[in-house]
């Protein structure tokens, strides 16, 4: 089985969106382009229940047919890749159902499926997510109340890159910040393979008090749509999500 | 679709429930709770043969799933005990219908490493590690990391005492990438490592435990983490002796376990009951850990004897 190339927008905010489009609705766009939308809610050490903005984390993740959880900045780094990997872990299991629908007919899933049988497909879904190629924007939210959680969100994404490299696929991953200075996103690190270099890159300052997540998403969408022009230009072959065979 | 959200999949289940298994149609009778982790629920149950078992449920049906894939490839290395056996694999359907993946499994009878140390004595750490990277050494010559090791994972069954693992939700293939791991226990996260399987990490992770029962509340990393491991390891007291081989493990120095057992063998063996004491009872040890020194030194000759005495009686048959 192909899958072409995973790709996925990793969203770190710790807010609610006060500008612009519905983050969902972007979200929902998104996910019929063939990315995946993951969230993740960032909480201040001190915070102990949910804030109100923070509800929004799951609808867009649900949305963007993605994972999302809520943290404390502690646990940033080994939820970052958690997320990460479940979502494409979800995906391939999205993937694996359709075809099991096409080959078992409807209602067919994973879960359906006798415990014997489920080992089996679970096997192709856990090769499939160690050997297909990824690629992950990751839009952090550098809103005013971002600041001191920032560095926390440096290390947790060279963590990721460090997880994701470990596989034997290959990955991409590119960084934005919203809200840009004139666009809605700010390109911090154009599509490479590590993250290393995010050190001496990553921003240390604030961007502003508004938070427009969904244009945001939607600018952070055509990222993908170029770098997917680009190489079909190049290569006919690669295939799209929607299109894998078998 | 299966997970949307890594929200924590406790399955909460009454001592005194019954759970019958859709396929296999096999009833559990819960006795209580055994532990609650990341990926699921354990439970001690008993089969309707009286048989007790622990029983593991989530919501988590791909977690379930590849952990049971996991035992059952363990389970084909023969007269060998990589893991809890395992037993039954099914799905329970609560009263709303929900559906819940199970498996069960060997109860491995124990006291959690930290607490048996703590009753029995600090040297015994050299002997159960030893026993472990026995276990450790067949695994991977499976083929198999451990991943995930870490001192919650890690049970001392009772008479005799050996040093097991439980939760192989870590368990990885050699040459991919960890499936599951903690932070503290991670060589990524102390950037002395990959984060791909291999036998190393293991090893690495097995001198964490060390780290972590030396240091019961861990520390942080630093500005130069694996200068601060090496810092730890000179000055945590009660891993004195294992300093040399606990540094190389640290550093990625052993290839195989095999390598480190054979290094902490020698340390067993050549630690004099009298030469160290008197080295440590120097300005700050009061007499009566003196004393108490002597007495855990006398113990840990009887000890080694009885296990040369072992693998003599083993050796000659
Ligand atoms: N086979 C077993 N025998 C005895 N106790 C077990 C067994 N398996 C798990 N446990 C207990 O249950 C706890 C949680 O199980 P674990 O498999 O680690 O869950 P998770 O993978 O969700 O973290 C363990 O810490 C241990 O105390």
């Amino acid at each position: 089985m192909k899958t072409g190339t995973l790709k996925q927008i990793l969203l770190i905010t710790d807010g609610c969106s006060n500008k612009g489009e519905d983050p969902s609705m972007v979200a929902t766009l998104i996910q019929q382009q063939g990315v995946t939308v993951n969230v993740i809610g960032v909480l201040e050490d001190d915070q102990s229940e949910n804030p109100v903005g923070l509800e929004e984390v799951e609808e867009i993740a649900l949305a963007g047919g993605g994972v999302s959880q809520i943290v404390y900045k502690q646990a940033l780094s080994q939820t970052v890749q958690t997320v990460t990997r479940q979502a494409m872990t979800q995906t391939l299991q999205g993937v694996v159902n359709k075809e099991l629908k096409h080959i078992l007919g409807d209602n067919q899933t994973i879960d359906a499926l006798p415990p014997e049988q489920r080992g089996e497909v679970m096997e192709v879904v856990e090769d499939l997510s160690e050997t297909s190629n990824i690629e992950v924007l990751v839009l952090v939210d550098t809103s005013a109340s971002m600041q001191n959680k920032l560095p926390t969100v440096k290390e947790a994404l060279i963590d990721l890159s460090v997880s994701m490299n470990a596989r034997i696929g290959k990955n991409r991953f590119s960084i934005y910040t919203f809200p840009g200075k004139r666009n809605a996103i700010n390109k911090v690190i154009d599509w490479s393979e590590k993250l290393d270099k995010v050190s001496s890159v990553f921003p240390k300052l604030t961007s502003g008090g508004i938070t427009p997540t969904g244009p945001a998403l939607k600018e952070a969408m055509h990222q993908f749509s170029k770098t997917g022009l680009l190489r079909s230009l190049k290569r006919d072959d690669e295939s799209n999500l929607e299109e894998f065979g078998s | 679709m299966m997970n949307q959200t890594l929200k924590n999949s406790e399955v909460n289940l009454k001592p005194g429930t019954v759970i019958t298994g859709k396929w296999n149609k096999k009833s559990y009778h819960i006795h209580a709770c055994l532990g609650q982790g990341a990926i699921g629920s354990v439970y001690l149950a008993k089969q309707s043969d009286q048989k007790m078992v622990a029983l593991k449920i989530s919501d988590k049906t791909a977690s379930i799933t590849t952990e049971v894939n996991v035992l059952k490839s363990l389970a084909k290395v023969q007269g060998s005990t990589l893991g809890p056996s395992l037993f039954d694999v099914d799905d329970w359907i609560d009263r709303r219908g929900q559906c819940y993946p199970f498996y069960t499994m060997e109860y491995v009878r124990g006291n959690e490493l930290r607490s048996f140390l703590r009753s029995r004595g600090d040297q015994w750490l050299g002997l159960l590690f030893i026993q472990l990277l026995e276990d450790l050494e067949r695994l991977h010559q499976q083929g198999w990391v451990f991943g995930d090791l870490k001192i919650d994972n890690l049970i001392v069954a009772s008479s005799p005492p050996k040093l097991r693992w439980i939760d192989v939700g870590g368990t990885t293939q050699i040459g991919r990438s960890i499936k599951e791991y903690t932070e503290f226990y991670d060589r990524g996260y102390w950037q002395a490592g990959s984060r791909k399987a291999d036998p190393s990490y293991d090893l690495f992770a097995l001198a964490m435990v060390a780290l972590h029962y030396a240091y019961p509340n861990q520390f942080d990393r630093g500005s130069h983490p694996s200068k601060t491991l090496i810092e730890k390891v000179k000055s945590a007291r009660l891993l004195a002796p294992y300093q040399d081989c606990l540094r190389k493990a640290l550093q990625g120095r052993y290839q195989s376990s095999e390598a480190m057992k054979k290094d902490l063998n020698k340390i067993l063996l050549q630690s004099q009951p009298k030469r160290e004491p008197v080295q440590n009872s120097g300005k700050r040890q009061r007499p009566i850990t003196k004393f108490s020194a002597k007495l855990a030194w006398l113990e840990s000759l009887i000890i080694l004897i009885i296990a040369s005495l072992f693998w003599i009686i083993y050796y000659f048959i």
